[in-house]
């Protein structure tokens, strides 16, 4: 009985890292169990591909440990590399070989050879919907395959863990429904996914989540319990003519203290107010509203989304000291380089 | 007539890449002072078009004129008075930000007093003036972009060619970017931008849906949302994925799509459905939770508009 398959897939303790006077990433603690997806949400540049970078052994932490599938991070790094897959914000893949060329050297860099090879092959082209697509040159599909490609090139050898940054920015929103129906197709087989996205939408269908913010784990849990814990307020959505108006009339009203509102922010074509007992402020909105010639559609008091969440907590916690940069814009640092 | 009103105006443009034709016979008018949005799924032509528009690629076919200039034959008038944001912008890592804005003023020619009221004024409304002197490779990704429009207003286009400048930014950070665009708007700048968001093609003035390389829809999103056929129902149910497959099966149901952990179910008729569907998923153990009828938005239409497409080419 191997004692690493009762361990967590992941196990972070005060995970920290610093670039010279700048911490990117500040005692941050979260554990992963197996068979899950966990999705790493934070503003640009907040320490998530740091934290990746750590945890895939391509970076030291300064203090602090992890443990991935019960390696340690430092010392057993090699260990991790064998079992886990990687897609990166950008697709590594060839654009000059062709689909089939490129999941050959994905597995020769990961030992898959040959009957065993042939057999992935066909299965990541399956997955990825590429099946008679093979001779065609990576370069020419468009951002939804190349991505499948990927996942198709990272999952070749069986990964026990999926790290995916950002896998779907750019992609529209069928191939990315699809994605994600592959995601959980891997996830039901066993695999652990842990994931970075910027569509709150996708956050929602993670099994658990951790926000960062300047370094920091701000938020930890699963989607239904971090709403419940880090919403102040309920959120009123109001579909309306003019949200433009609208929204400028709502702020002005809140900063002369008519409306003790928490949050105002558009939605697409929707404005979405949070406040404290949000009842008793709907006929002063609808007043309000209508004084600026804005007709009111409908306004609903809502189950607030991670997206509300999302941009209370980045507005909500202040930079820390000696942060280089604004609040919600911390730089990702030299991570990057 | 229309020339006056339409700054970009297309006529069966045309690009094809040895077998592929990435572009087919697009006709498009985009008018004064909009913001146009250009949405559709990935390979659908999008950023062939705005090169093209962009004067850097020539069509196989067709025409396409920008604010009256032929973009083959008058390609350098065109450069003049656009602003060209590509995916992959060119920022230059080791410059700051300060240097790379005076690079392109270099390029287009800004010199002297104007170039330093132009900068000034460029860094205060991107928001970066605190950060002038940072490289730009220690930017969050956010920041590069910002930077990256900045440089493209040095010469005051009056059109912006926008391809996905939002992608990979966060949510507080679009809306910054879109807080920029809108001003831009307001100052009467024509703004013909791309994005996989639906959230962004609601703010849009217009917006053009193409696939395969045509527009299949080209509205007002209000008008593009009204083409969805049957009525929404919205629910958060204990299982989404069970419920999808389950409600997908329903009398009167239309079309079952995802949002995060919400069901958005298309029907016949939501106030009769409604209780079915919510009893029909009870019986089968799934809790339902905050359903309402509601309208349907750019994400549901582009969803249903694209695989109504795909449906009537089963060759896909």
């Amino acid at each position: 009985m191997d004692d690493r398959e009762n361990s967590m897939a992941v196990v972070a303790e005060e995970l920290t890292k610093k670039f010279g006077d700048f911490t990117a990433v500040d005692h941050v603690s979260f554990t992963i169990r197996r068979g899950e997806i966990f999705g790493f949400l934070g503003p640009n540049g907040a320490g998530k591909t740091t934290t990746i970078r750590m945890l895939l052994g391509l970076l030291r932490p300064t203090s602090g440990k992890a443990t991935v599938l019960g390696f340690d991070i430092v010392r057993q790094s090699e260990e991790i590399k064998k079992r886990i897959g990687y897609m990166s914000q950008r697709f590594s893949l060839y654009h000059d070989l062709t689909v089939s060329e490129n999941l050959d050297f994905y597995g020769r860099i990961y030992g898959v050879r040959g009957k065993r090879l042939e057999e992935r092959k066909a299965f990541a082209l399956e997955m990825a919907g590429l099946v008679g697509r093979e001779r065609e040159l990576a370069g020419n599909l468009s951002g939804g395959w190349k991505q499948r490609l990927a996942l198709g090139a990272a999952i070749l050898h069986e990964p026990e863990m999926l790290f995916l940054d950002e896998p779907t920015a750019g992609v529209d929103p069928i191939s990315r429904r699809a994605f994600w129906d592959l995601l959980y197709r891997l996830a039901k087989g066993g695999t652990t996914i842990f994931v970075t996205t910027h569509y709150m939408d996708e956050a929602e269908n993670c099994h658990s989540l951790a926000f960062i913010h300047n370094g920091r784990i701000v938020a930890y849990g699963s989607p239904g319990s971090i709403k419940e814990t880090r919403m102040k307020g309920q959120v009123l959505e109001i579909d309306c003519s003019r949200p433009e108006v609208a929204i400028a009339a709502l702020r002005e009203a809140s900063s002369q203290g008519r409306l003790p509102l928490l949050e105002v922010s558009l939605y697409g074509a929707l404005i979405h107010v949070v406040a404290e007992n949000m009842e008793a402020h709907k006929s002063v909105i609808s007043e309000i509203l209508q004084g600026r010639g804005v007709e009111v559609r409908s306004m609903d008091i809502i189950a607030p989304s991670l997206e509300d969440v999302f941009i209370s907590s980045v507005k909500e916690s202040p930079p820390k000291s000696g942060a280089p940069t604004s609040s919600h814009e911390l730089l990702e640092a030299h991570g990057n380089s | 007539m229309q020339q006056f009103e339409s700054i970009i105006l297309t006529e069966n443009l045309t690009k094809r890449f040895g077998r592929t034709l990435a572009v087919a016979g697009l006709n498009l008018a985009v008018r004064r002072e909009e913001i146009f949005g250009l949405v559709g799924p990935d390979g659908a032509g999008k950023t062939t078009t705005i090169r093209m528009l962009a004067a850097i690629m020539n069509p196989t076919k067709g025409w396409a004129r920008v604010a009256g200039y032929d973009t083959v034959r008058q390609a350098e008038e065109i450069k003049r008075i656009i602003g060209y944001m590509p995916q992959h912008f060119s920022l230059y890592g080791d410059l700051t930000v300060m240097e790379n804005l005076t690079f392109f003023a270099d390029i287009f020619d800004v010199r002297g007093e104007e170039r330093r009221r132009r900068i000034e004024r460029l860094l205060e409304f991107a928001r970066l003036a605190e950060f002038k002197n940072r490289r730009a490779a220690q930017l969050s990704g956010g920041m590069q972009k910002k930077l990256a429009l900045a440089c493209t207003l040095i010469h005051r286009p009056q059109i912006l060619l926008l391809d996905e400048p939002t992608t990979g930014v966060d949510p507080v950070s679009r809306r910054e970017f879109w807080d920029i665009i809108s001003e831009l708007h307001l100052a009467g700048v024509t703004i013909l931008i791309s994005t996989p968001y639906m959230d962004e093609a609601e703010r849009c003035s217009r917006v053009g849906l193409m696939f395969e390389g045509q527009l299949i829809v080209c509205d007002e999103p209000d008008n593009i949302k009204g083409l969805v056929t049957g009525e929404l129902i919205e629910l958060r149910p204990s299982d989404v994925w069970r419920a999808r497959e389950i409600a997908a099966e329903m009398d009167g149901v239309q079309e079952v799509q995802t949002y995060g952990d919400l069901l958005h179910i298309f029907v016949d008729d939501a106030a009769k459905r409604m209780p079915q569907v919510e009893a029909g998923l009870l019986a089968q153990g799934i809790a339902v939770e905050g359903i309402r009828q509601t309208r349907p938005r750019m994400e549901e239409a582009f969803i249903s508009l694209i695989r109504r497409r795909l449906a009537e080419k089963p060759t896909l």
